[in-house]
């Protein structure tokens, strides 16, 4: 669509926090904006069957999936949201939801347990939506070299390695930059 | 009338989501309210044969200044897909307006995304 958006139209930028569970999202989320957590529901019944022991339950089971969200307000009619990704798998069904018109994601990984980032990445890779590693040095110590981790997740040259500590703000701040930066060069273009 | 001394304030709400709505899982709009979607209070005043709840009503009341659905849900702690409904019955009465923004993906203009970098290193 030719659609240019003009100075009076409200703009809103919804970026995703993913990542395997644990990773620190809601810390993330927390140290850039005021976060409040959104709930929604979900039927088990579909997804989870033959996987989850409530699938001998009955026809429908319910459950409450909470989501991490915070806005950041960048001025009158521009606002970045983020939504942290709902962390199990079953859950799969709002992160396209979420991805539906999303700039972007950033993907938090740990080193101890880079195999959980793999689903996140190939969500994003699936659907051609640009997307960041932020490595979570729980520890402090930035000892991780980005190369290594590029490597070991098999990752596009083109994808943005970033180090962060979720728990600070300037840190957290950098990696949303990275990603829109990441963007802005053009990211996912032709693929 | 006596209240029930089963639950408290902490058991969280005693009434299944969807009572809220009549039992109905879907709003009756055509396309589906977006997560970013705003939502604006109208100057139309709500009638009694509009058949409101409490629940519309703080959703107008939160909506004075324009919020996202996201916001709105979050705010009445309620799950998405109820608000979406109540904010639908809303929309039919004119007593809400909705406004997209303008979705942006990377097809956005370069000068927007750059604001947003300079909005960001500026927080």
């Amino acid at each position: 669509m030719d659609f240019q958006p003009s100075s009076l139209d409200p703009v809103a930028i919804k970026i995703m926090i993913a990542g395997g569970f644990g990773v620190g999202k809601t810390t993330m989320v927390g140290s850039v904006s005021e976060i409040r957590p959104l709930r929604t529901e979900a039927t088990l019944t579909e997804k989870s069957e033959g996987v989850d022991d409530t699938a001998q339950v009955g026809d429908k089971t319910t459950t409450t999936v909470a989501m991490d969200f915070g806005r950041i307000t960048m001025r009158d009619g521009l606002s970045i949201y983020l939504f942290g990704t709902p962390g199990q798998d079953r859950f799969w069904f709002m992160w396209d939801e979420l991805a539906y018109g999303a700039l972007g994601a950033v993907v938090l990984a740990d080193t101890r347990r880079l195999a959980e980032s793999f689903a996140s990445i190939d969500y994003f890779e699936g659907r051609g939506l640009p997307f960041i590693i932020a490595v979570n040095c729980f520890d402090g110590a930035r000892r991780h070299n980005p190369q290594d981790i590029r490597t070991a997740l098999d990752l596009d040259e083109r994808v943005p390695v970033v180090l962060c500590d979720a728990r600070s703000r300037e840190s957290a701040k950098e990696a949303l930059i990275t990603l829109v930066t990441h963007v802005l060069n053009g990211a996912g273009t032709g693929a | 009338m006596d209240e029930p001394a089963w639950a408290d304030e902490d058991a969280g709400p005693i009434v299944r989501p969807y009572a809220l709505t009549g039992g109905r899982t879907r709003d009756e709009l055509g396309g589906r309210l977006d997560l970013v979607d705003l939502i604006e209070t109208t100057d139309e005043e709500p009638t009694r044969k509009m058949d409101l709840g409490p629940e519309h009503l703080r959703i107008r009341r939160i909506t004075a200044e324009p919020l996202s659905v996201a916001e709105v849900a979050a705010d009445l702690d309620l799950p998405l897909d109820v608000v979406r409904v109540l904010l639908g019955d809303l929309l039919r009465h004119g007593l809400v307006r909705r406004r997209k923004p303008a979705s942006v993906s990377r097809l956005m203009d370069a000068r927007l995304l750059k604001e947003v970098i300079d909005g960001l290193s500026a927080l």
